[in-house]
């Protein structure tokens, strides 16, 4: 597509402009589009589970809820509370929402399917990952508020925790793929196991890894059991307690971007991404994209059930386990994947 | 072209927020445009297509340094009026820093001009085609192998000292024992009893 545009009267340089344009928005609208269908599975998966029926009056089974919900908030003041920094109050909810997009240029959705291919894609995703904070951050100092104040601290301590030992479960994965580019970390994973199966989380060695991540990624995510930064009972509701309307809308539209790219990086690193899960060729006939979607809705069911069944963690258990426990593990997991390639790939 | 225009608009918001950093009234402001300008920073290493190092500034500095420092600062009440006035007491000796780093950069790039850095005697990457992490992987875990290790131990020691300066034992905390909490079961904490209608209970 990039090439077609280039063909045309823009020229190379526009022509590339124009067309990443158009494909950032290819990758942005429809994420928003999930984002809106992910609210509502949410809910619908935490009504089922609570044996409620969820919403179901706005729409077909209530599908159109989520964008109800939109209209509404929009529709709604912006309140800015007297005391606040106006400017960094209002900037922090966009950050947030950037970032969460942000992330989404280098993520694979299927063989030649990925906007930007860095090889450095994956610390692109960690640095992007690690500006999430700023949001979370700035929001909780400008609203000039305690419990927002009290909640972005602990959301800053919270996500630099559990992103260490993110870094080190992604450097076992980078090991294993001999690379640090997410489209040959999909391919690496092709036949990984016996020759047949898709994706390092089957291999025995790189499961454990595959469980901290999901765990991580709920704690970066701040999703339920971790959810301290918007603990309701202590904080009202954490970092957004003093925003309202669209402002408000946009820290729900990165928080929920980010779960479901977490759940995408999952499918990315552990499960093949966009390979199907066995290595055989009728199972080719499906789209990569659609593995990769049946993958992320995997994932995101696990994200929900555990929000709808796990009570939220006291501080200094959430505290505990990344730094006393997956930090330990994840880098003893580096030295055993890192001892075991030395071994068997590189012949000692 | 679009390097040009990519490379000027890194180039001014970097070269604004960095003197915003300074410029700043409020502390928190302070951090937040020393952030924009380690970002930009960063967009101007990619430029150069240094990607790796760009993303480490990126994972290390914004990620990591500046979300402690806005921790610091926020958490601080730091009294600017009070910093201010000591400004033309400070004044011959920030003179001084500027004098020095301004000749330092004059040098460098005198000699770079003049043909003094001989380009051949660089340490070439071991082979150009690879990407700049393999480069410098490469070269940092062969060459500079003891230096490499050095940093890290220096580091280490860095860390540990940290730890120790700021660890102050103190008596009589009730510590947790995590692993007893989890062992512990229903039946070691409570107990049925059929108690017997108008007799006190036994605790």
């Amino acid at each position: 597509m990039t090439a077609w545009f280039q063909s045309t009267f823009l020229g190379v340089e526009l022509g590339w402009f124009v067309a990443t344009l158009i494909l950032i928005l290819m990758i942005a609208l429809p994420l928003m589009l999930a984002v809106a269908m992910i609210i509502y599975a949410d809910r619908k998966i935490w009504a089922a589970m609570a044996l409620r029926r969820g919403p179901n009056v706005v729409g077909p089974f209530g599908l159109l809820q989520s964008f109800a919900d939109g209209l509404k908030v929009f529709l709604q003041e912006t309140i800015i509370p007297s005391g606040a920094n106006k400017i960094l109050f209002l900037i922090a909810p966009i950050i947030t929402f950037t970032v969460a997009q942000m992330a989404w240029a280098v993520i694979p959705f299927g063989s030649q399917q990925v906007l930007a291919d860095i090889n450095v894609g994956l610390l692109y995703i960690l640095a992007i990952s690690s500006l999430g904070v700023y949001g979370v951050v700035i929001s909780g100092w400008a609203s000039n508020s305690k419990y927002p104040f009290f909640s972005a601290l602990r959301a800053a301590a919270q996500m630099i925790s559990y992103e260490v030992s993110i870094g080190f479960v992604l450097i076992s994965v980078v090991l294993m793929a001999d690379s640090f580019n997410l489209s040959t970390i999909v391919l690496a994973q092709k036949g990984h196991v016996l020759g047949i199966i898709n994706g390092f989380g089957f291999n025995p060695m790189l499961l454990p890894m595959a469980v901290v991540f999901l765990i991580s990624a709920m704690a970066e995510t701040a999703r339920t059991p971790f959810d301290l930064t918007e603990a309701e009972s202590e904080l009202v509701a954490g970092y957004q307690t003093e925003y309202s309307s669209m402002s408000f809308a946009l820290f729900w539209l990165g928080e929920y971007a980010n779960v479901i790219l977490m759940c995408a990086l999952n499918a990315v690193l552990f499960w093949g991404g966009w390979l199907p899960p066995i290595d055989w060729a009728p199972l080719y006939v499906v789209p990569g994209m659609i593995w990769f979607f049946l993958k992320i809705g995997f994932f995101f069911f696990v994200f929900s059930w555990v929000k709808a069944t796990v009570p939220r963690y006291r501080y200094d258990q959430l505290m505990r386990l990344g730094w006393k426990i997956f930090l330990p593990l994840s880098l003893f997991w580096v030295f055993l994947v890192s001892g075991f390639l030395m071994l068997t790939r590189y012949g000692a | 072209m679009m390097q040009i225009i990519a490379f000027y608009l890194f180039e001014t918001i970097l070269i604004a927020s960095g003197a915003l950093t300074i410029l700043a009234r409020n502390p928190v402001h302070s951090v937040l445009w020393l952030i924009l300008a380690f970002f930009n920073a960063a967009g101007l290493m990619l430029l150069l297509g240094a990607e790796f190092i760009a993303m480490l500034l990126v994972i290390v500095y914004v990620g990591a340094v500046a979300v402690l420092f806005l921790f610091v600062v926020m958490m601080l009440d730091v009294d600017f009026a009070a910093l201010r006035s000591g400004f033309v007491r400070y004044l011959p000796f920030g003179a001084l820093l500027a004098v020095v780093l301004a000749a330092e950069m004059l040098f460098a790039v005198g000699s770079w001009q003049a043909g003094g850095v001989q380009l051949a005697g660089r340490i070439a990457p071991v082979h150009s085609a690879a990407s700049n992490i393999q480069q410098i992987g490469e070269l940092l875990y062969t060459r500079y192998i003891f230096l490499f290790e050095a940093a890290g131990i220096i580091l280490l020691v860095a860390m540990i000292g940290a730890i120790v300066l700021t660890n102050r034992p103190r008596s009589g905390v009730r510590r947790q024992n995590v692993a007893a909490q989890n062992a512990r079961r229903p039946k070691d904490a409570t107990r049925l009893v059929n108690q017997p209608v108008g007799q006190g209970v036994e605790l």
